[in-house]
């Protein structure tokens, strides 16, 4: 403490104190007239002590000076030395006040002179700016100032740095002086006891200037060695740091995938799973999702483009009855008459799914269509290590639980979900009990429908709304239902998210076609050991 | 049951008549006279009969064994894969980079050696057995491992989707050492002949009517004995065949390997007669089109899918010509048609129709 308290108070000479702790004081604006006054001076000496006295005015205008100082826009008129930022326009200046910084009406280049900065000076500047804007009035500004200090590491600036951190309360700005502070300290100027404790802090940051720091403390044979040895101690927390937060990405990405594979398994569950339907066409509700979502998205542009940020939730119910539509059309013309024949039912929804992608491309080109995100949906949050995550993501993340919730409370809790289970179940039964079974196929099947195109709104938003949309994801969906096993919704859950992690846990290894090779191999050899998936049905259903 | 049957005649007469025909017209007139077959007839008439031989395999599988498999457009181009890799060989210095060892493809890759799989496929003697033993092997290995865990139904059809799936991703990569996107092409000539050379092709057509007169034969050799009885009763009741004492999943490998092994052949003719593969052929949609040909012609007939194969390739080249944004409409309607009202397909109806008109004539008199 007493240490530094005593180099606070050699700052204060430095850097006359009253004026750093109040600024804008009688004493201080005296001072700074007569730093502009030592400005103008002839000899390089005097004007020292004007960049020196400036900054410890502390007065706002002081770095306007400096900075146009060091610019070389500063000069006096001859006349009354008195000082001026100028702005050239050929022979004539315009003048601006340098305390107020308004415009003094204009004067001949003739009648002006530079005041002259020479190296010395010019770094003396640099550090009284960096000093200044060290304690700034405001943050950001503060705040760059320790990045830039962090950058040049510069030990003739640590007195600056250590006044203006006894002013700082606390913060972000302050961690940001506190690494600055390290950065310096860690220079061979420093104690190796100093210099340790100064690797230590800087262990504590992600910064590519901390670790460029540290690597050339590692680098130097000439360093202490107990310094070197906490320097790359200090270099392998962060490398640790930071591949944890390359993993966290990766988890993150996984999961986003997992949660796109999500969206697009949940309705092939209910057909697949629940009625036990191969709906082939399944990626083409999913395609056709996304187009009702550009079709509503034109609509908006087109008669309410004030109201665009809603567009995306009207869509949702839009799609979701699109392609429920759809589906009970698909139902009633050709599932129905091949219940019982998997293998045909394949095939004529495979038939649809081409009649499907062709309708499309007939009437809204082959081409991609464009289909813009609302403000709050873009963006993005980055991480420290270069991680960022963008808001797209996370709400599809978000909407793509909110579905399977919604999927899960419909069966389990409504009337219609009570009735789907029990044809399930039993379909005689069923119908012995008075449920109309053909009806209870009809609405499972438009539920799974519309579940596909409430995915493809989600899609619509990360990927591109062309008319093979739905085939990119159909046999990823296929994978994740036999993966988490068949008619299981948390089954579904699971293997979405498993196969979507894995995917990008293995991506930086092998490049993103060959892992997913590698998964499509792994899922082929699981389930040869277990068909039922993970997550298997028991009792008589199994038996199906 | 007979080998050969009335069907399988008049199947194998009018195949004869064909091929020999469609050559000898295009051979031995002048391109004036009104007979002549031109060239392109030929290479369509060829490409169709490979077709037709594919499509036999997947009925072997499918319409006696009961897989249906979505993954036989992937024995059918790694088939073609061998056979193209033989031809990429034979380019020699011919090549637009005119290197001596390497295909020109890996010169742009700027690869310095050729991929130790590539060794061998110069000789005739090895690459073309290899046509049958490389799609036989996956067969082999995939049946091992789907069919001894009783894999079935739907989920042995989008596990093969899925391999086929796999497999065109990995042809997809350059690094893979088959071409990439372009996959191979540029072929000169074959056993030292000119691809382009119309003797040539005349004899690749005739070389693709005997491998499907002799898949057919195969087939049909296959299907009627024990061994065929055994395996029509795997597909209608694989449990109770189990209970009876045979095991099915042996029977089930060998025809799933042998149809490979077919399908392989009609890649291996196919590639020379149109001179290019590309990772393309292993897409999902082309296996799932396989099975449709069948599905038309009569599954389980043999003939029917060597006819739907025939039929359809023919509906597609005619309208992609002629309106092509019409062709996907035509063939999704097919697979919803056929599936819903003849689902025996074209063949598999007329011995159903034959005793309708017999019962109506009967009824009369």
């Amino acid at each position: 403490m007493a240490v530094r308290n005593a180099i606070f108070r050699l700052v204060l000479v430095l850097f006359a104190a009253g004026a750093c702790l109040a600024p804008g004081g009688g004493s201080a604006s005296g001072g700074f007239d007569a730093a502009l006054v030592l400005l103008a001076g002839k000899s390089a000496k005097k004007r020292m002590a004007g960049i020196e006295a400036l900054a410890a005015s502390a007065h706002p205008a002081a770095a306007p000076i400096l900075s146009a100082m060091v610019d070389g826009r500063l000069y006096y008129r001859k006349d009354d030395k008195r000082l001026f930022v100028v702005a050239k326009r050929g022979r004539e200046f315009d003048l601006f006040d340098p305390v107020a910084g308004e415009q003094a009406g204009t004067a001949p280049s003739k009648s002006l002179k530079k005041v002259k900065v020479n190296n010395r000076l010019r770094r003396a500047i640099r550090k009284a700016l960096a000093g200044l804007n060290l304690t700034h009035a405001d943050r950001a500004i503060r705040l760059e100032a320790a990045a830039g200090l962090l950058k040049s590491a510069d030990p003739g600036l640590r007195p600056a740095l250590v006044a203006a951190l006894e002013r700082e309360a606390g913060g972000d700005v302050r961690a940001a002086m506190e690494l600055a502070l390290a950065a310096v300290d860690i220079g061979p100027d420093s104690t190796p006891a100093v210099r340790i404790a100064a690797a230590e802090r800087l262990g504590a940051s992600e910064s590519p200037e901390a670790r460029a720091l540290l690597g050339r403390v590692v680098g130097d044979a000439k360093t202490d060695a107990a310094v070197r040895e906490a320097a790359r101690a200090a270099l392998q927390q962060i490398e640790d740091r930071l591949e944890l937060y390359r993993q966290f990405g990766a988890v993150f990405q996984g999961i986003s995938l997992g949660s796109v594979l999500l969206l697009a398994a949940v309705g092939l569950a209910i057909t697949f799973g629940v009625m036990g339907v191969i709906n082939m066409a399944h990626g083409e509700m999913v395609m056709v999702g996304a187009y009702a979502t550009f079709v509503v998205q034109e609509l908006f542009r087109t008669f309410a483009p004030e109201f665009f940020g809603l567009s995306l939730a009207v869509a949702v119910p839009a799609a979701f009855l699109a392609a429920a539509a759809l589906g009970v059309g698909l139902e009633r013309s050709v599932i129905r008459w091949l219940y019982g024949r998997p293998l045909e039912t394949l095939l004529a929804t495979w038939g649809v799914s081409l009649v499907l992608r062709q309708a499309v491309r007939t009437i809204f080109g082959p081409t991609n269509r464009e289909v813009g995100s609302p403000e709050w949906m873009s963006g993005a949050m980055e991480l420290a290590g270069g991680v960022a995550i963008t808001y797209n993501r996370i709400w599809i993340i978000l909407f793509s639980l909110a579905v399977l919730a919604a999927v899960m409370a419909v069966i389990r809790y409504t009337a219609f979900g009570l009735e789907m289970r029990a044809v399930t179940q039993n379909r005689p039964m069923a119908n012995a009990m008075g449920i109309r079974s053909r009806k209870v196929d009809s609405m499972t099947f438009a539920l799974g429908s519309g579940v596909a195109g409430m995915a493809g709104v989600a899609l619509s938003q990360i990927d591109n709304v062309s008319p093979n949309l739905g085939q990119a994801y159909i046999v990823d969906s296929f994978m994740v239902i036999v993966f988490g096993g068949v008619g299981n919704l948390w089954g579904v859950l699971v293997g979405a998210m498993s196969l979507g992690v894995v995917n990008k846990f293995i991506e930086p290894f092998s490049g993103a076609v060959l892992g997913k090779i590698v998964i499509l191999v792994a899922l082929i050899l699981f389930i040869q050991r277990r068909p039922q998936g993970l997550f298997a049905m028991r009792g008589r259903a199994a038996e199906l | 049951m007979r080998l050969l049957d009335l069907k399988g005649r008049i199947f194998l007469a009018a195949l004869a008549v064909l091929a020999a025909g469609a050559a000898l017209l295009n051979l031995a007139l002048p391109e004036s006279a009104a007979l002549h077959v031109p060239n392109y007839a030929v290479g369509l008439i060829g490409k169709y009969l490979c077709f037709a031989l594919l499509a036999l395999s997947v009925d072997l599988v499918w319409g006696f064994a009961g897989i249906l498999s979505l993954g036989h457009g992937a024995f059918f181009a790694l088939g073609g894969y061998a056979m193209g890799m033989h031809l990429m060989r034979q380019i020699g210095e011919r090549g637009v980079y005119g290197h001596p060892e390497l295909p020109d493809f890996m010169v742009f890759l700027d690869w310095k050696e050729l991929p130790w799989y590539w060794h061998g496929f110069d000789s005739a003697w090895f690459a073309l057995p290899m046509c049958l033993v490389v799609p036989g092997a996956l067969a082999f290995l995939f049946g091992w491992l789907t069919f001894r865990s009783r894999v079935t139904g739907v989920y042995l059809s989008i596990i093969s989707q899925a391999m086929t799936f796999a497999l065109m991703l990995a042809f997809f990569r350059n690094d893979m050492g088959f071409g990439g996107n372009n996959g191979l092409t540029d072929f000169k000539d074959l056993f030292g002949l000119d691809l382009k050379d119309a003797g040539m092709r005349a004899g690749l057509l005739l070389a693709s009517a005997a491998a499907l007169a002799g898949g057919y034969l195969l087939c049909r050799w296959m299907t009627v004995g024990k061994f065929g009885r055994v395996l029509v009763a795997v597909r209608d009741a694989e449990q109770r065949t189990r209970f009876l004492g045979y095991r099915p999943e042996h029977y089930k490998i060998l025809a799933f390997t042998v149809s490979a092994m077919m399908a392989g052949v009609a890649g291996a003719l196919y590639v020379p007669q149109v001179g290019i593969i590309n990772p393309g052929e292993f897409s999902p949609a082309n296996s799932i089109e396989i099975v449709i040909w069948v599905a038309v012609g009569g599954r389980g007939t043999l003939v029917g899918a060597a006819l739907g194969a025939v039929l359809v390739n023919y509906a597609k080249s005619f309208l992609t010509g002629a309106a092509p944004e019409m062709w996907l409409f035509v063939l999704g309607g097919l697979f919803v048609a056929v599936t819903l009202f003849v689902p025996k397909g074209i063949l598999g109806e007329i011995p159903g129709l034959r005793a309708r008109w017999r019962e109506r004539r009967d009824g009369h008199g």
